[in-house]
């Protein structure tokens, strides 16, 4: 224990404890930075792995032709307009449920029982595995209707998509000062009305990238999409019956031996890679757009 | 005398006479939970004039203020048990139409609230909801209301832009003409000028005391001088009760309680 130092004398430091404080600060530092550099580096081989591989395999060809058969010359038109029109559609049912869902979560829900299931069970829906929502979805849509449709895999993507965006309205609607809806109610609105014109807008850019992430994460998955919309070798705009899309033409040609079909995946990676990237992007500079117009 | 303590106060009698009397409470009892924060509260607030809640934190002047419009009934686990007349009719009873009530009832919150949409679109917001005005008419009411709330010459020139991009001052000078721009009969003020600086509050304090000319106001203040330049009618609570209610210069000089006496000359709270 160190005395209070008398007025006008400089407190006496214990040079050994000093020295043990530095070391430790010293030791935590450089382990920090360890760790990340490493993390940093696995980051940087995929990228670069992904990047040399994929660069040689794109051209205009891949977004014009349709998946060959092995030898022959090929795109990936197909796949990507599948992926293109599978999570376009489950963006759209999945932003409809999972905004109405979260909305009531933040604003009605409160601390009643129900609101707490729901709540506990969005948390287990947002960490469980996707390969169980594509067989979900495969006894829901896929069995009884005897054939793979993109509709079911839109499905399974919403699904996938819901429990990110029920959270991240929630989450965002709840931040929003009490006082901005007592204003709106004491002006005369009922609740629902100050929510839509009132609320919904001032969380809109926190609403806009939990859409967006939802996005990133359902544009990759793969698990889901095997049970549902499988894959289809034809340019296709038809969800009604198996559809190509990048995630299982990936997964298929990446395994196959020819070298072409290998080419093929890797540019197809790169592209996902790309367009989550680019969504990523899209979604920070939204968060930080400032407020006043 | 005047000034009575609040157990013998009857809201038909001082300070104010009963055909002036434009909202009653009478035995008015609130509860978060099961927590008692008002405690048989009576009192009368006067048509056309300003009545001001004093008293130090937690003493239940906003709770009663929150009461007036019944804003706590978003929340559930709060309530009130009693009476409050409001021109004769008790809005506390099952019957009322609380977005009808509301609309009769204005309210400024302690930090500006603007909506994240235009300043003409702030001030147009609550009349949209139950006139359906033409354009020309819309434009003057806009006017109208940023006029009485002191705001008009400063935006006039950016009525369409967000009313985000305002001052501190100016916007909550903006909420007050969303508020007036519905014409209600009543505003309640709850402290509308503690997050604001000395400037924009007198400012603030100038338009209050001309609003009063066709609104019966309520004020919610921390600021015994503002209470004591723009009140009629001052209410001292402590501890969830009215202690003291009476015409202001009369409480402020002649208070009728010790504890009134010592929360205004500084001794506590």
């Amino acid at each position: 224990m160190t005395a209070t130092p008398a007025p006008g004398k400089p407190p006496t430091v214990s040079t050994a404890r000093l020295l043990r404080r530095t070391a430790a600060n010293v030791a935590f530092k450089v382990f920090c930075i360890t760790v990340t550099v490493v993390a940093l580096l696995a980051l940087a081989a995929i990228l670069w792995s992904l990047l040399s591989q994929g660069l040689g395999g794109l051209n205009l060809e891949v977004f014009t032709k349709s998946t060959p058969a092995p030898g022959s010359a090929g795109g990936l038109a197909n796949a990507i307009t599948g992926s293109i029109l599978m999570c376009l559609l489950a963006m759209v049912l999945a932003s409809v449920v999972g905004v109405l869902a979260g909305t009531w979560l933040a604003e009605y829900a409160g601390k009643s029982r129900y609101g707490s299931v729901v709540r506990f069970l969005n948390d287990v829906l947002l960490s469980a595995p996707s390969i169980l929502v594509g067989l979900f979805v495969y006894e829901l849509l896929v069995a009884p209707f005897k054939g793979f449709s993109g509709f079911a895999g839109a499905v399974a993507l919403a699904l996938l998509a819901v429990p990110v965006i029920t959270r991240t309205t929630e989450d965002t609607l709840s931040l929003q000062p009490a006082t901005l809806r007592e204003a709106g109610v004491a002006l005369g609105a009922p609740l629902s009305f100050i929510i839509r014109t009132v609320l919904w807008r001032s969380a809109q850019s926190g609403m806009l990238t939990g859409g967006l992430l939802a996005f990133a994460r359902i544009s990759g998955e793969t698990a889901p999409l095997l049970f549902t919309a499988l894959n289809n070798q034809f340019f296709s705009l038809d969800l009604s019956h198996a559809t190509a899309n990048l995630p299982v033409v990936i997964f298929q040609f990446a395994l196959s031996a020819y070298d072409d079909w290998r080419r093929l995946a890797w540019a197809g990676a790169l592209l996902i890679a790309a367009a989550v990237l680019g969504v990523t992007v899209l979604a920070r500079a939204i968060a930080k757009e400032p407020r006043r117009s | 005398m005047n000034t009575m303590k609040a157990e013998n106060l009857d809201v038909s009698i001082a300070p104010i006479q009963a055909d002036q009397v434009k909202i009653a409470v009478k035995n008015l009892d609130f509860y978060y939970d099961k927590t008692r924060t008002l405690k048989s509260v009576s009192a009368s607030f006067a048509r056309h004039r300003v009545t001001a809640l004093i008293g130090p934190s937690g003493c239940g002047k906003s709770t009663l203020l929150r009461t007036l419009n019944r804003m706590y009934a978003l929340y559930p686990g709060q309530r009130a048990e009693g009476e409050i007349l409001m021109d004769g009719e008790n809005i506390l009873g099952p019957k009322t139409d609380l977005a009808r009530l509301r609309s009769r009832i204005g309210m400024v919150f302690q930090k500006p609230t603007p909506f994240p949409m235009s300043i003409y679109d702030n001030v147009a917001f609550g009349v949209r909801l139950y006139e359906n005005l033409s354009h020309a008419d819309m434009d003057a009411r806009v006017e109208e209301a940023l006029r009485k709330a002191a705001l008009w010459d400063e935006v006039k020139d950016k009525l369409r832009t967000s009313g985000l991009g305002l001052s501190g001052g100016q916007q909550q000078r903006l909420c007050v003409a969303r508020g007036v721009a519905v014409r209600p009969e009543v505003l309640l003020l709850d402290e509308p000028t503690s997050a604001l600086d000395p400037i924009s509050s007198a400012r603030l304090e100038e338009t209050v005391s001309q609003l009063k000319a066709d609104h019966t106001i309520v004020i919610v203040t921390h600021n015994l001088g503002q209470a004591a330049r723009i009140s009629d009618y001052t209410g001292f609570m402590y501890l969830g009760e009215l202690v003291e209610y009476g015409p202001t210069d009369q409480v402020f000089t002649r208070p009728a309680t010790p504890r009134t006496s010592d929360y205004i000359t500084g001794r506590f709270g």
